[in-house]
């Protein structure tokens, strides 16, 4: 299954990353050779092997529920970009949410 | 602005709507899903968040046990199965109301799936299948300025409280629900009635739509009659009270079938509800393309509830909303109609008070329902939170039934109580409340009253006893009410006899 580079201009969409149409077609034979060898990987798992998520046997790590120190709100924002009453400010976000 | 729409019967004459009902629960928990940040409403700004909720570099959530819980005992009363093995996923999506990039939720293995519920409209019950309850996490709160709406469109910039990011939810997804026809408003919103009243009932929830600690996105598509192929369908989102459910399924349902009518096409898109104009407008157009490249949260490891567990807490779940109002209605014999101003006037709770406390059941109704839903509605507080128990009522009914005081007074008891003057039976002693049973008393005020009205006298002697309303009228005017008009009447009839 070769990428096309169609395919890569909508993963660069979702990833918000603008590719032009040079890089599109530099990308999609590349991202493929990744592909082909998680491809192979998955070759070698026979049908007895099931889909691994994590990496330790390990179910139900819980913790109680009781409320603890949060962070002080100026250490929050320290690092923000820019800040207003208490809030993080952000550009206005275009037509992506109601 | 609000579009074209046809009359809601000649929509319905031509189509039949199909429904799919996703309601968010914000569950009660002290702590947040991942992290130990307080979940409390209303504090400043930003200071309920830590490196966890803030999606931090090197942060590691853990999930909350109360969560897990609460989430298996509202499966359990959905009629859902238990998953015994199930993770959580990264939904990805570019938006800051998420500092991470993502939402921790459950994709293809939610911990609750398969159930079911009935719902009864107009004494039709109608069974929802639920597909689905998963847990995920709520995101930050957005607050779009600069613009002259307040809305997003409109906005210049946005400020970002990450407070609320991070508070466990579950989102429980209906299958499609067909057959409801011209009900299905209705059904919707008695369907979000009764999750409001078991997330109640189960304690795992404030459930309240007007702080959107339950919200409801209602999708609607509509078919031509006789056809069975699924319409594109709209999702509505802001729909922020039970009555705004049903009006906003109504309005969507008749705007689809004037676009179908005029030979329009329906998008398929996400819709905003305008409560104040009783319209959606067109919100972001959702293609099947939409792509949140769900993986499994590689932080958190699976959830494996032990079927010893859930048994433990299926063992918890109290008796369900509906089938205590059928209890209820069945032990107090009240018609459905009675039932349903009970229920609507949310005095169930108070009511079964008063009647364990000793009171008819007829008779905690006529309190509950008239004097006390009166003043409740006047000081603009819950029937609960009236200064009166249920226990004052049933004494004051007590008090009628044994004849100290009537109706009306009982009243002033009511409101003696109210105004923090006592126990009814103090009150009726501070007040001088109590009818008088002085039989000397009540007869010469009697005698005064035949003596004074001679007229009415030959009338009643002749027949017309309706008359002796007036001289009943007259003793108790003299005894400023506090007699027992029965008695008064027997009083006046003996000594004219």
């Amino acid at each position: 299954m070769a990428l096309t580079p169609a395919d890569v201009a909508r993963l660069g969409e979702l990833a918000r990353v603008r590719l032009t149409e040079e890089e599109l077609v530099h990308l999609a034979p590349q991202l493929d050779v990744i592909l082909a060898s998680v491809a192979r990987v998955a070759e070698v798992a026979g049908a007895d092997v099931p889909p691994t998520s994590h990496a330790l046997p390990l179910t139900n790590v819980f913790r109680e529920d009781v409320v603890t120190e949060s962070l002080a709100a100026d250490a929050v924002l320290a690092g923000a970009p820019s800040v207003e009453d208490g809030r993080f400010r952000v550009p206005r976000i275009l037509g992506e949410e109601v | 602005m609000s579009s074209a729409v046809v009359d809601f019967d000649d929509a319905l004459a031509a189509f039949d709507p199909v429904l799919g009902l996703e309601v968010h629960v914000e569950l009660n928990t002290a702590s947040k899903m991942f992290c130990g940040c307080s979940t409390a409403f209303g504090a400043e700004p930003n200071t309920h968040t830590c490196p966890v909720c803030l999606g931090l570099p090197g942060s590691l959530p853990v999930v909350n046990a109360k969560a897990i819980e609460s989430a298996i005992r509202i499966g359990l009363a959905l009629n859902c199965k238990i998953a015994d093995w199930c993770r959580f996923a990264r939904k990805n999506y570019f938006y800051p109301d998420m500092t991470k990039d993502f939402q921790i939720s459950q994709y293809d293995e939610p911990i609750a799936f398969d159930g079911w519920v009935d719902i009864d409209v107009d004494g039709e019950t109608f069974r929802i299948e639920i597909e689905r309850a998963h847990m995920e996490e709520d995101a930050g709160k957005l607050l779009h300025l600069g613009g002259t709406t307040g809305r997003i469109g409109d906005a210049e910039y946005s400020l970002l409280d990450y407070n609320r990011a991070g508070t466990p939810l579950i989102e429980i997804v209906t299958k499609t629900i067909s057959g409801t026809g011209s009900k299905a408003p209705q059904v919707a919103k008695a369907y979000v009635s009764f999750l409001r009243d078991l997330m109640v009932s189960l304690d795992v929830s404030d459930a309240r739509m007007e702080q959107a600690s339950l919200r409801c996105d209602a999708n609607v598509s509509i078919m031509p009659k006789g056809t069975t192929t699924l319409g594109l369908r709209t999702e509505t989102k802001n729909v922020n009270s039970l009555r705004s459910v049903e009006r906003a399924l109504h309005h969507e349902i008749c705007r689809q079938a004037a676009v179908l009518s005029s030979g329009g096409l329906v998008q398929q898109e996400t819709r905003h509800w305008h409560e104040d104009g009783g319209y959606t407008t067109s919100g972001r157009l959702k293609s099947d393309a939409e792509d949140y490249r769900y993986f499994p949260e590689p932080d958190l490891v699976p959830v494996a509830p032990s079927r010893e567990w859930v048994e433990e807490l299926r063992a918890t779940l109290p008796e369900l909303p509906n089938l205590r109002k059928l209890r209820l209605q069945g032990d107090w014999g009240f018609t459905d109609l009675e039932l349903q101003d009970v229920v609507n006037a949310g005095a169930l709770d108070v009511i079964e008070a008063t009647v364990a406390a000793g009171a008819s059941p007829q008779a905690a109704r006529k309190w509950w329902l008239t004097e006390l839903a009166r003043r409740a509605n006047e000081a603009g507080v819950e029937l609960a939170e009236l200064a009166i128990t249920p226990a004052q009522v049933a004494e004051v009914q007590g008090l009628v039934d044994a004849g100290t005081v009537n109706d009306k007074l009982a009243r002033q008891v009511i409101e003696g109580v109210l105004a923090g003057e006592g126990t009814p039976a103090e009150v009726v002693a501070r007040r001088n409340l109590a009818v008088v049973s002085d039989s000397g008393e009540l007869a010469a005020a009697v005698d005064r009253a035949i003596a004074a009205n001679p007229d009415v006298v030959i009338r009643i002697r002749d027949g017309h006893l309706q008359a002796a309303g007036a001289l009943i009228g007259a003793v108790m005017k003299e005894m400023r009410g506090q007699a027992d008009a029965a008695a008064v009447r027997e009083l006046v009839l003996a000594k004219l006899a």
